[in-house]
């Protein structure tokens, strides 16, 4: 396998590792809708599978977006290649 | 092509995939001499339980409505009812024997546990001669209820194991079968998407009552919920909000529309799929959809959830790889071949359907080998 994170939509701000992504590794996202489209980045940190490698810049205060909808809020900025999560995200429903 | 499955019918002309002989304590009390009853005579099943005392209003209307349609439920074929005494464990009995199949109810009080385990054993195993002489037919696979809820998600539930469901649930609909989904505060982020799917404006407007009444209860009772809701095993897996794990769940309806919104353990007026209100806790919801008369229960899970039911078989499905590898007991379908894209969508979904078929004419689930047999009730507030 080539790929090494999923992309549900096109136009979301971040990708599914499915496998284990080390810092500094460039690595290739596949898109669901259609499996000829790619994407690549270089990881900023570690990224575990399962977990979000952000795919294009999202400023302090700008919602993530996954499933081509708001999945939360970006708690400071985040750039292309960094691991997202509840560091640098946060809910913009619950726990306000 | 006509899809079949070879499944129990019962007196009131529903399919079971199991044919239970259901020992059902009315109250807490009571679970010592169900159990030992289910100890004395083989091929019968407990159903212990902390509550039914002193319960009152909304909360016991609950109590009796999820223990009368659990016996009712057609993986039942009998059931002896016990109680600490008679007007409550009749109440529960004959709601069940409307059904038109075998029960019995026997009360503690004047008789203690030894004379009532006894009587109860006896009545027992009359009703195991019963049901172990009915036998299998090959019904419509549309007179299925199927159930769904996912637990432990994690990002990879997101990504393929709730897409594999909603592809088999799409399938079910089309096949006239019944689907029931719930874990309405599970929906925060995607609320609007399934209020967009109900049917008609007024069930969207209800959908939107019973949605926007459960989380203001949460809102009220507590505002951080990140541990709680997502889980920390939702953490761990990669999941960050409640909008991403609501969003990951609701791919398990598929695109299909939704015919109604049910009270929690209502069954379904008629076919189609229907949204109930339940608790996203996988011990909690499960029970509630059996009481609604599922009989099958699809569960994908990302990190690893092993929750059964004694009455329902659940089936396991993950495409979490580390998750299929260390905790192979508990999956019955690994999808993991949707994150090397080894597989197809339609393919995952073939895997889950004829693991569906098998299930339903009586392959045991990995969760009914390994004894799982969560059975939590909901409970609405303190007893008096």
């Amino acid at each position: 396998m080539q790929h090494k994170f999923l992309v549900h939509e096109p136009g979301d701000s971040v990708g599914v590792a499915v496998a284990d992504i080390k810092a500094g590794e460039k690595v290739t996202g596949v898109f669901l809708n259609d499996h000829n489209l790619r994407v690549e980045v270089v990881a900023r940190q570690d990224i575990p599978l399962g977990h979000k490698i952000a795919l294009v810049p999202v400023a302090e205060g700008e919602r993530v977006i996954k499933y081509g909808v708001a999945i939360g809020v970006a708690q400071r900025p985040i750039a292309p290649g960094e691991h997202v999560h509840i560091h640098n995200l946060k809910s913009a429903r619950w726990g306000k | 092509m006509r899809q079949t499955f070879w499944g129990y019918r019962r007196p009131d002309g529903r399919v079971g995939t199991r044919n239970y002989v259901a020992i059902i304590p009315l109250d807490d009390l009571s679970n010592a001499a169900a159990e030992a009853v289910s100890k004395v005579i083989q091929g019968t099943i407990a159903l212990p339980h902390p509550y039914g005392r002193l319960q009152f209003g909304a909360d016991l209307e609950l109590f009796f409505r999820t223990m009368i349609n659990t016996g009712r439920n057609p993986n039942v074929a009998a059931a002896v009812v016990i109680g600490i005494e008679p007007n409550w464990t009749r109440r529960l009995a004959d709601g069940i024997a409307e059904t038109g199949k075998p029960v019995a109810w026997f009360a503690i009080e004047r008789n203690g546990d030894l004379s009532t385990i006894e009587k109860a054993s006896r009545k027992a195993k009359e009703f195991v001669h019963y049901a172990s002489e009915l036998r299998r037919e090959e019904v419509d696979l549309s007179e299925i209820v199927v159930s769904i809820k996912c637990g432990e998600s994690d990002t990879t539930s997101g990504l393929a194991a709730n897409p594999t469901v909603g592809r088999v649930v799409e399938r079910l609909l089309d096949a006239g079968a019944t689907v029931l989904f719930g874990e309405t505060s599970e929906l925060t982020g995607g609320e609007d998407i399934v209020a967009a799917r109900m049917k008609t404006p007024e069930l969207q407007a209800q959908f939107l009552r019973v949605f926007n009444d459960y989380v203001g209860f949460i809102e009220r009772e507590g505002a951080d919920l990140l541990g709680s809701q997502p889980t920390q095993g939702n953490i761990t897996g990669g999941l960050t909000t409640i909008e991403e794990k609501a969003l990951g769940n609701i791919q398990k309806i598929g695109r299909a529309r939704v015919d109604g919104v049910l009270e929690p353990a209502q069954p379904p007026p008629g076919r189609g799929l229907y949204f109930m209100d339940t608790s996203s806790a996988g011990a909690e919801a499960v029970p509630l959809f059996a009481a609604g008369g599922a009989v099958v229960h699809l569960f994908p899970t990302g990190q690893g959830n092993v929750v059964g039911n004694p009455i329902m078989p659940v089936i396991k499905l993950s495409a979490n790889p580390i998750t299929v590898a260390t905790m192979s007991e508990h999956i019955d379908v690994d999808v993991s071949g949707l994150l090397t894209l080894e597989k197809t969508l339609d393919q995952a979904a073939d895997d889950l359907m004829d693991m569906l078929l098998r299930t339903a004419n009586g392959r045991l689930t990995a969760a009914e080998v390994l004894g799982h047999r969560e059975f939590v009730l909901t409970k609405l507030f303190r007893s008096a």
